[in-house]
């Protein structure tokens, strides 16, 4: 048996200024999880240790928490896994105010969810008496998504929710995917319309985080991807993240590289002026320390290369 | 003090159907000691039944023989005929509110066998078909959001019942500590199991019997507490269910010899036989000796033939539990499995409305409804069947949600003293916060659970169980001096742990009785001393009733028989 010191972040806003870490040492047993060493130290060293549990079998949720940095639902994690040098540093999700050691407030998490009308909304005309058709090709593309357990793996460690809080987050744009793939689901363009808006499925800055950290097989960057290319599909294009890929697109299509010059505006449309407005302070700061883009677009040498591609696909596509 | 007009705790299915039912007509308030999405409902996996014969000829006549049957006939058999009846539209409701389904060639809901079941009846999502209908009701629970207040992460600690009536609950509010009282002209109970008194058990930590040991000490009896299903194919040493689909779709229970041991004990149907006998069968061959491991204290759930691709298709969750948990692949290896305390038959007792009874001549407390697992309808008698607790929480469900749109007008709002109510709960919280303490919490917890699994469990004796009284009687005594380091308010989860750890000693304690009472072997009561059922003394139900002093009395309560006779019951 190795001993193994376990730093647990340990913080009760009620009657601590500030968060601390607390070392219990432990005797590592094999085949262990995190939340069987936890409730081991709960139960034997320090009963006052708060953490959040349920189900104990990966299907509720509730331990979520972060184990070295990164989030893991503490049920299925092996602790054998996690040590590091002899250390395992536990700390409370990200994204969210602590309420008692790795307690955190999952308010905004909740909130966020019920933003995108996480239900089904089938088509009126539907007889209640009976059983719709689907196929099982059409469940399985919702299968996977529904595997999510709304546990805020990926909401603690989303990079992009950590510099926009109303950013919608991995888990609801998976809650939205469910239901666009859903194949009953009667208000697929509506859908697609919303979520394309701000801070919606193009303000994900695809770094990933967030299927690596899924513990089911949610990975909602999957799922991100897959409804930007229904939208797109869709005709879904009068929004920034819609025309930035289309714009893209012309511009390597065109001259082999991006046009950094031509993109910012083509995003925010050409007759956005308020829009056009709010690029010009980054604009000349960039100008001011010498960071902008050439003035002049050039192509690469061997843009017919690259224009083939562009073809190729396009009949790919067909 | 906070008010609706239906108070609903518990979140799971029974709880949220109840909910969807009345929303819009009654105010509603629906309280739970988690998240909605985290009950544990969430946990059931294989399927839930409806004869709608998708796959095979299946009929309701079937499913309600095999019902009554898997109960070991104490059942009462009209309120099966109520949960089988009601199965297929519940199925197509559930569908209809987005539940996805598996599906079968020809577009439809998919069907799978299941123990005990004579056709293909389990309706399934993958394997995580509770999950499926679970977080159905909680999307729908949010396009009602407006109108249904929803109170996460508070725990119910008293029920309110004051001369048969009902009048609300005293409830903390976790994130803060604070108690409150809630008002309420009528009060269900969806709030679960008590599994969690077993060392090995599927049960989540929630499970511990709040709300029927609030009911118990409101004045409610409690019925059939004795009847305790251990599921055949619990993760070893975990307890984690791996779903009775992994049966259903064809896999063997081997033991340490490499053979498949239900041809001596239920030949014609092997693994597909019911809970009760499946258990018991494992756990003689591994009292006999011929189980796996370096302690011969497993056998083998085998999956290898059914290969890769329907195992990930059908059995995921199965494939990755036993990966993640115990680090073994299903596809190449079997998986070590022993039976874990899994379902709650007893419970609440209430009729088919869910109205909750009172005494043996089946009096109602005005008010008070229970649906779900922590009822005792009685729809799975004396062993549950997989599949059909899914069912029973939703066809219950929506059945007590409209016995209450029906009657909550016609109650009152009859008055409550809350300074009393609240003074009684903190008098018992400053009584574990302050008394002079020396019993470790942790202790006393695993020497009960160790007590119920060891003495309690598969298989039970008079010997073992007066032996398991004592026990329990002596850490209830240590309980009085138990410590809790934590006196803070917010999210004190010691405190919290104290709390149910008292509901656990209290009820685990009628198990005990009832079961020590009962000379018989029925369903999952089975008794060495006494191997046989005994349809003359015992074709009864057990009702423990609270005394003053805190001990109990069992009075008895018969079992209702509409068209099966008993008889022997062999597969």
């Amino acid at each position: 048996m190795d001993s193994v010191t376990f730093r647990i972040f340990r913080f009760d806003p009620e009657t601590e200024d500030s968060p601390r870490y607390q070392d219990y040492e432990y005797e590592l047993e094999p085949g262990v999880t995190l939340l069987n060493s936890l409730n081991t130290i709960r139960s034997k060293q320090d009963a006052t240790i708060a953490y959040r549990m349920s189900c104990g079998s990966a299907i509720c949720g509730s331990c979520a928490m972060r184990a070295n940095g990164h989030a893991v639902l503490a049920c299925k994690t092996q602790t054998s896994e996690l040590v590091k040098d002899g250390v395992i540093q536990i700390d409370p999700l990200g994204n969210m105010k602590v309420i008692h050691d790795l307690v955190v407030d999952l308010e905004p998490f909740w909130g966020s969810l019920r933003k995108v009308k996480p239900y089904l909304q089938p088509d009126t005309t539907n007889n209640p008496e009976l059983e719709r058709e689907q196929t099982q090709e059409q469940f399985l593309l919702i299968d996977d998504v529904t595997t999510c357990i709304l546990c805020g793996a990926c909401f603690s460690d989303c990079n992009a929710l950590e510099v926009d809080e109303n950013f919608l987050g991995p888990a609801t744009l998976a809650k939205a995917h469910r239901f666009i793939y859903d194949s009953r689901d009667s208000k697929t363009e509506e859908r697609l319309e919303d979520i394309s808006e701000l801070h919606g499925v193009w303000d994900c800055t695809h770094c990933a985080e967030c299927s690596t950290r899924c513990p089911t097989e949610t990975k909602p960057l999957a799922r991100i991807e897959e409804i930007r290319e229904a939208a797109m599909k869709a005709g879904v294009h009068g929004n920034n993240g819609a025309r930035h890929v289309l714009g893209f697109r012309e511009t390597v299509g065109k001259s082999g590289r991006l046009n950094e010059n031509y993109l910012p505006p083509r995003s925010v449309g050409f007759f956005n002026i308020p829009g056009l407005l709010g690029l010009l302070p980054v604009g000349i700061r960039m100008l001011m320390r010498g960071k902008n883009p050439p003035l002049i677009h050039h192509s690469i040498d061997k843009v017919d290369e690259v224009k083939k591609i562009f073809s190729r696909f396009e009949e790919y596509r067909k | 003090m906070y008010s609706h007009d239906v108070l609903i705790i518990g979140s799971g299915l029974a709880g949220l159907r109840a909910a969807l039912e009345l929303v819009g007509h009654l105010d509603v308030g629906v309280m739970t000691k988690v998240y909605p999405s985290r009950s544990h409902s969430g946990a059931a996996q294989g399927g839930v039944a409806a004869s709608l014969g998708n796959v095979d000829g299946d009929s309701l006549e079937a499913h309600i023989y095999d019902t009554v049957k898997g109960a070991d006939y104490i059942g009462d058999q009209d309120s099966i005929e109520i949960l089988c009846a009601d199965a297929p539209r519940t199925i197509v409701e559930m569908e209809h509110f987005g539940c996805a389904f598996s599906r079968t060639d020809e577009n439809k809901i998919a069907q799978r066998a299941f123990g005990g079941h004579s056709f293909k009846r389990a309706c399934y999502s993958a394997d995580r078909t509770g999950h499926a209908l679970l977080h159905t009701l909680f999307e729908q629970s949010m396009k009602r959001g407006g109108e249904l207040q929803v109170y996460s992460e508070w725990y119910m600690l008293r029920l309110i019942i004051n001369d048969g009536v009902c009048k609300g609950v005293v409830a903390m509010n976790t994130k803060t500590g604070k108690l409150e009282v809630f008002h309420a002209r009528a009060v269900l109970f969806g709030t679960g199991g008590y599994g969690r008194a077993f060392a090995i058990t599927s049960n989540a930590y929630a499970n511990t019997g709040d709300g029927i040991v609030a009911a118990y000490r409101a004045g409610v009896p409690l019925q059939d507490m004795e009847f305790v299903q251990f599921h055949p194919t619990g993760l070893y040493q975990h307890g984690i269910l791996l779903s009775e689909a992994a049966r259903g779709e064809g896999g063997y229970l081997l033991n340490g010899e490499e053979e498949r041991f239900m041809k001596r004990y239920a030949p014609s149907k092997m693994e597909l036989g019911p809970r009760d006998i499946v258990s018991r069968s494992e756990q003689t061959e591994i009292n006999e000796g011929r189980g796996a491991g370096p302690n011969k204290d497993y056998v083998y759930l085998d999956l290898r033939h059914l290969g890769k691709e329907k195992i990930m298709e059908r059995l995921p969750q199965i494939y990755h539990l036993a990966k993640d948990f115990i680090g073994v692949d299903a596809i190449k290896d079997p998986v070590p499995i022993q039976p874990t305390a899994h379902y709650s038959m007893g419970g609440i007792p209430t009729d088919n409305d869910c109205q909750v009874i009172s005494n043996e001549t089946g009096d109602h407390v005005t008010g008070f409804f229970a649906a779900g697992e922590c009822s005792c309808v009685s729809v799975h008698g004396a062993n549950r069947l997989g599949t059909n607790s899914l069912l029973e929480a939703l066809v219950f469900g929506r059945r007590a949600g409209k016995k209450l749109f029906e009657v909550t007008p016609e109650i009152g709002w009859s008055k409550v003293n809350e300074k009393e109510e609240l003074s009684a709960v903190r008098l018992e919280i400053d009584r574990i916060l302050h008394t002079k303490a020396t019993e470790n919490l942790g202790e006393i917890r695993t020497e009960l659970q160790n007590t119920m699994t060891n003495q309690v469990g598969v298989y039970r004796t008079g010997e073992d169980m007066e032996a398991a009284n004592e026990k329990i009687k002596e850490l209830q005594d240590r309980f009085t001096r138990v410590k809790v380091e934590n006196k803070g308010k917010n999210f004190n989860t010691n405190l919290i742990e104290a709390l149910e750890l008292s509901h656990m000693l209290e009820y685990s304690e009628l198990i005990v009785a009832g079961g020590l009472a009962r000379e018989e072997s029925r369903g999952a009561h089975f008794r060495n001393d006494f191997p046989k059922r005994d349809d003359d003394k015992w074709m009864k139900h057990t009702l423990a009733f609270r005394k003053e002093d805190g001990g109990y009395e069992l009075k008895y309560r018969p079992v209702r028989v509409t068209r099966y006779q008993p008889e022997e019951r062999k597969y």
